[in-house]
């Protein structure tokens, strides 16, 4: 399982990553192998409130569909519209394929750090 | 000996040991005996396939068979080719369950990528589904397809077959997406209303053509005045009436709906039929029901799958878009055989035959007094008014074994032609009508 | 090959002759320009192309086919031969009534039939498949909360056992979902569901048996703090074939029940449909029904319900499905209706009995109509999965069990063997699971290439998802 010391992770695998004044939103390595390979991806629109804690996106894979939740409360600045064609590069390379930007971020929930990560889905695989 | 169970006193002996148990009721021991149904006094002893048959029989021809039918409204009498019949007798379409287990249904999930490809050919549009239940619940599950969340408000004609308006209105009262009936202005819609009532919260527009009355609908101006106001455009029409009309894809519609029954099913009394529901590509993934895609194996031959499967209800839940789970899969097999015997040339025949015939009729009826009320263009339905007692007339056709047109009340029937009634039928309607 | 790949320019069928008036066409603004593009081909290629499409399909009579929750049963011919007559399959639905009173008849002789058998007052055949009755049964249930000015009754609640189209029909019907757990016993926790019960609930829904194969001895329980708490129950009728004549769901408390007539009721399911999913209510829900209900006596009339929610689907339903299921009930009668249910719990229970030893079974004790094994272990320690498993049934003509359902069992396999099948059939399969089984453990290899014998292997779903060729072009 890879994982980037610059980024802050969520215990339900997302990771995060601070770009000035916006937050950039994706899905772990460990959640892209427990879910298989992905075939679409659901993606909020631009403009869209999104709630710390709350479902704004889900990916498919052929025989489920998971949500994703979003770590911080704002609005969506920009989405990776690549995905809509392409999801299978949350497979390839999870830690580039960004799947929103959140902008005007009022509200974050806490954050672990790759190692703090990394202990956390150990201890859930125990 | 019981009916289709196979094993007698012996094995159940037999078995029981193996299981365990000492006496099958103990297999039934969770049950509580407060619930323990006593002798169901209200069912029939069984009875030999004999006598089933001879009751069931008695029991058919308690019901009228009308050698001549000019009735449609919703339901359609066509010649059927006797392939059709062959095809979906055959048992292992029949009897087999959903295509789950890909490798030994690739027989049936091909007839479907058929049938899908020939519902797109038709309607002009890109995506189609293997077939929902039936012309109304397509047209409900369309309007709620349509559904965003600022926009919840579904526009829907007047003119469309008052089953699926009641239908949507049904499924509207279930997801609490608001319904507007569009008002009918000279047996069209009046697309004035629509781009008076177009607002953000509009979802979609909805109109059938020919619509309830046979008229053909200025669609591609409702689609336009949707389009203008951000919904979108839905549009039910007839299939056979595709072989010589203006598809939905041509008049600009997002989404097409139908009923399927004239495409080779018998009319049985309202059902089973077929509900036929396209889209254009940008909604795929909104369109409910199964879908087969084709695909490839380990070895890289060519093969066929239930696809974007993440849409429905047994992955999805409570978030699908629709519950829709068993479909019409035979009924759609019956409609790809249809249009597969037909073919580009068959299916125009119907149509024009169709289309001609009703006219011939509508000339016949109007130079013995009725009026029809068709203004503009209509297919092969129309509707006729008169001052002569419609009850009397209908009376007087059912006694030559005629089933004439629908009564809509005051008079006026709707009247229907296919390319099953000969001239000699019409002139015969005709020759006994202008006795009443 | 695909029948458009068949096509040459030119070729047909003759169906239809000249026809026999002045042609009318449309006018060029209505005109079709696009070109069609239908298949041309001969009607012998026809014939041969839809035979062997039907060979490469496996029905009912090509095999054992346990696929838990769909009761796979015998479809007797005889139901297809009383559906096929003239005067049922010639009828226009528009007809006047006095000419379609044996199509009335029928529908007024199943109601009363299938109302005896569930327990239920009324029924109706208007809903297309079962989970088609589902979302009219709901409705009748936010219908009768709203007529009693308590429509804020906001949630259902539906066990974690539930099948997937529970709370996909609770969502149409703008219901939220409310989700109980099962215990350990596989039955519905008590205890949760007295916390999940309030004055915001709208009903229960539940199959029972379960999708475990269980049946819940607590169900009157159940019912009563539902019903307590002021929701309605509804029976999901997908397993009633585990009870039909040995206790009937009117009797267990609950006030709705769909029923799925091409399941239990040995009509056919023709790849996916038509089936057939009438729903049945106790008397004070009747008002509320969808369509018409027949009345009279000698001679039937269609009356509307006085407060109707209305239409879910275009006229009476599938109807000749419901000939078929009629001729069915009347075929067997009320010994052959709980010979059927014995039956099918016989078999269920045999053919566990025939494989617990090595597949481990999610529940203890006896089952009912059907069973679930979890290969959790068996990939623990082989990475052999369920759909493995499934794949090698394949190979030896048997339909696989459901897959990896329900969704509380972990790489579980559902059988339900109906009880049209003999002994000596369920030994055969029996044999074979525990084969495979063996074959997992010495060489996992070979299972995982499973199926060999098919017309094609595994076949790339990712592939077909992600990039949809959904026509042929």
């Amino acid at each position: 399982m890879e994982l980037r010391d610059e980024l802050k992770y969520t215990a339900s695998h997302e990771w995060v990553k601070e770009e000035g004044d916006q937050v950039v939103i994706g899905l772990t390595d460990y959640a892209q192998s427990e879910l298989g390979d992905l075939v679409f991806v659901n993606l909020p629109q631009e403009g869209d409130e999104v709630t710390k804690g709350e479902a704004f996106a889900d990916v498919e894979s052929v025989k489920a569909v998971s949500d994703v939740y979003s770590p911080v409360t704002g609005v969506v600045s920009e989405i990776n519209e690549e995905l809509m064609d392409a999801p299978e590069m949350i497979n390839e390379s999870p830690y580039d394929a960004w799947l929103v930007k959140v902008s005007q971020v009022t509200e974050t929930e806490d954050l672990m750090s790759a190692e703090e990560y990394g202990e956390s889905v150990e201890k859930e695989n125990e | 000996m019981g009916k289709y169970t196979p094993n007698g006193e012996n094995e159940r002996r037999e078995m029981l040991e193996v299981i365990g148990a000492g006496a099958l009721e103990e297999l039934f021991s969770d049950i509580p005996s407060q619930v323990r149904a006593g002798e169901l006094e209200g069912l029939p002893e069984g009875a030999s396939e004999l006598e089933v048959m001879r009751r069931m029989k008695k029991t058919a021809d308690k019901n009228r068979v009308f050698p001549t039918v000019f009735r449609g409204a919703g339901a359609y009498r066509h010649y059927i080719p006797a392939m059709v019949k062959n095809v979906i007798s055959k048992e292992n379409f029949q009897t087999a369950y959903t295509p789950y287990q890909a490798e030994i249904s690739q027989g049936i999930l091909q007839s479907i990528f058929e049938y899908q490809t020939m519902i797109c050919d038709i309607t002009g549009m890109d995506v189609s589904n293997a077939s929902v239940y039936d012309g109304a619940s397509a047209a409900a599950e369309a309007v709620s397809m349509c559904r965003e969340r600022k926009r919840n408000k579904a526009l829907v004609s007047a003119a469309v077959n008052p089953y699926a308006v009641e239908t949507i209105k049904t499924y509207c009262f279930g997801n609490g997406m608001e319904l507007e009936i569009v008002p009918v202005r000279d047996g069209v819609t009046d697309t004035g209303y629509i781009r008076d009532h177009m607002d953000e919260s509009v979802a979609c527009v909805l109109i059938q053509s020919p619509n309830y009355y046979g008229n053909i609908e200025r669609a591609e101006e409702a689609g336009e005045i949707a389009h203008a106001g951000g919904a979108k455009f839905i549009m039910s029409v007839n299939p056979i009436s595709l072989g010589v009309l203006k598809s939905p894809g041509e008049l600009g519609a997002d989404i097409a709906v139908g009923e399927g029954q004239p495409l080779g099913l018998p009319l049985s009394f309202g059902g089973p039929y077929l509900g036929f529901m396209a889209c254009r590509e940008k909604l795929m993934r909104k369109l409910p029901g199964r879908i087969v895609g084709q695909t490839e194996d380990h070895k890289g031959r060519t093969g066929y799958v239930l696809t974007l499967q993440a849409r429905e209800q047994h992955i999805r839940r409570e978030k699908a878009s629709s519950n829709i789970c068993s479909n019409q899969a035979l009924c759609a097999l019956a409609a790809g055989v249809y249009l597969s015997v037909m073919g580009n040339e068959g299916l125009k025949k119907a149509a024009v035959q169709c289309m001609s015939k009703a006219h011939y009729l509508a000339e016949g009826l109007e130079s013995i007094g009725f009026t029809v009320e068709n203004k503009g263009e209509f297919f092969h339905e129309f509707v006729t008014a008169s001052s002569k007692d419609s009850d009397e007339a209908l009376r007087r056709l059912e006694d030559a074994g005629i089933l004439g047109g629908y009564p809509l009340g005051d008079g006026r029937l709707l009247w229907c032609c296919t390319e099953l009634n000969t001239r000699e039928e019409m002139d015969k309607v005709i020759g006994i009508l202008k006795e009443v | 090959m695909l029948i458009f790949e068949k096509s040459r320019k030119g070729r047909g069928c003759d169906v239809l002759p000249e026809c026999d008036v002045k042609t009318v066409l449309p006018s060029d603004a209505n005109m079709r320009k696009e070109e069609l593009h239908l298949p041309e081909v001969s009607e012998p290629e026809i014939s041969r192309h839809y035979s062997e499409l039907a060979r490469k399909s496996h029905g009912v009579n090509d095999g054992f086919y346990p696929l838990g929750s769909c009761t796979m049963k015998y479809n007797p011919r005889v139901n297809e031969e009383a559906a096929s007559l003239c005067g049922f399959t010639d009828i226009h639905p528009l007809q006047p009534e006095e000419t379609v009173q044996g199509c009335m008849e029928v529908l007024k002789t199943a109601e009363a039939y299938l109302c005896e058998i569930t327990g239920m007052d009324n029924m109706t055949f208007q809903p297309a498949a079962g989970a088609h009755g589902e979302f009219t049964g709901l409705l009748l249930m936010k219908a009768y909360h709203e007529s009693r000015n308590d429509g804020g009754r906001r949630k259902i609640i539906v066990p974690d056992s539930a099948h997937g189209t529970n709370p996909a029909s609770a969502a149409m019907a703008e219901y939220s979902v409310v989700t109980v757990p099962s215990g350990e016993d596989g039955c519905v926790d008590i205890e949760k569901l007295k916390e999940a019960a309030g004055d915001d609930v709208a009903g229960i829904m539940l199959t029972n048996p379960n999708t475990l194969g269980l049946f819940d001895r607590n169900i009157l329980e159940i019912t009563e703090i539902i019903h307590g708490c002021g929701g309605l129950c509804y029976y999901d009728g997908a397993n009633l074939n585990a009870v039909m004549g040995i206790t009937r769901p009117g009797d267990m408390g609950f006030d709705i029940v769909h029923l799925n007539l091409h399941k239990t009721f040995s009509t056919p399911h023709g790849g996916g449909g038509p089936g057939s999913g009438p729903v049945g209510c106790k008397k004070f829900l009747s008002e509320f029904l969808p369509s018409f209900l027949v009345k009279g006596e000698d001679k039937l009339t269609f009356e509307k319900p006085s407060r109707s929610i209305g239409e879910v689907k275009s006229f009476y339903g599938n109807f000749t499905v419901v000939v078929k299921a009629l001729t069915y009930i009347l075929t067997l009668g009320r010994e052959g209706i709980k010979d059927a249910a014995e039956n099918a719990v016989l078999n269920a229970n045999y053919m566990m009995a025939k494989l617990k030893d090595i597949y481990p079974m999610a529940c203890r004790g006896f089952c009912m109509h059907e069973f679930v094994m979890s290969l959790s272990q068996l990939k623990k320690e082989t990475g052999m999965t369920a759909m493995d498993i499934a794949k090698g049934l394949l190979d030896h003509g048997i339909h696989p069990p459901t897959m990896y359902f329900p969704l509380i069992v972990d790489e579980a396999l559902m059988a339900e063997p109906t009880e049209t099948e003999s002994k000596e059939t369920i030994d055969e399969a029996a044999a074979v699971f525990r084969e495979l089984f063996e074959t997992a453990r010495t060489s996992p290899e070979l299972l995982h290439q499973a199926p060999v014998k098919t017309l094609v292997t595994r076949l790339d779903e990712v592939k077909a998802a992600r990039h949809p060729v959904l026509r042929y072009r």
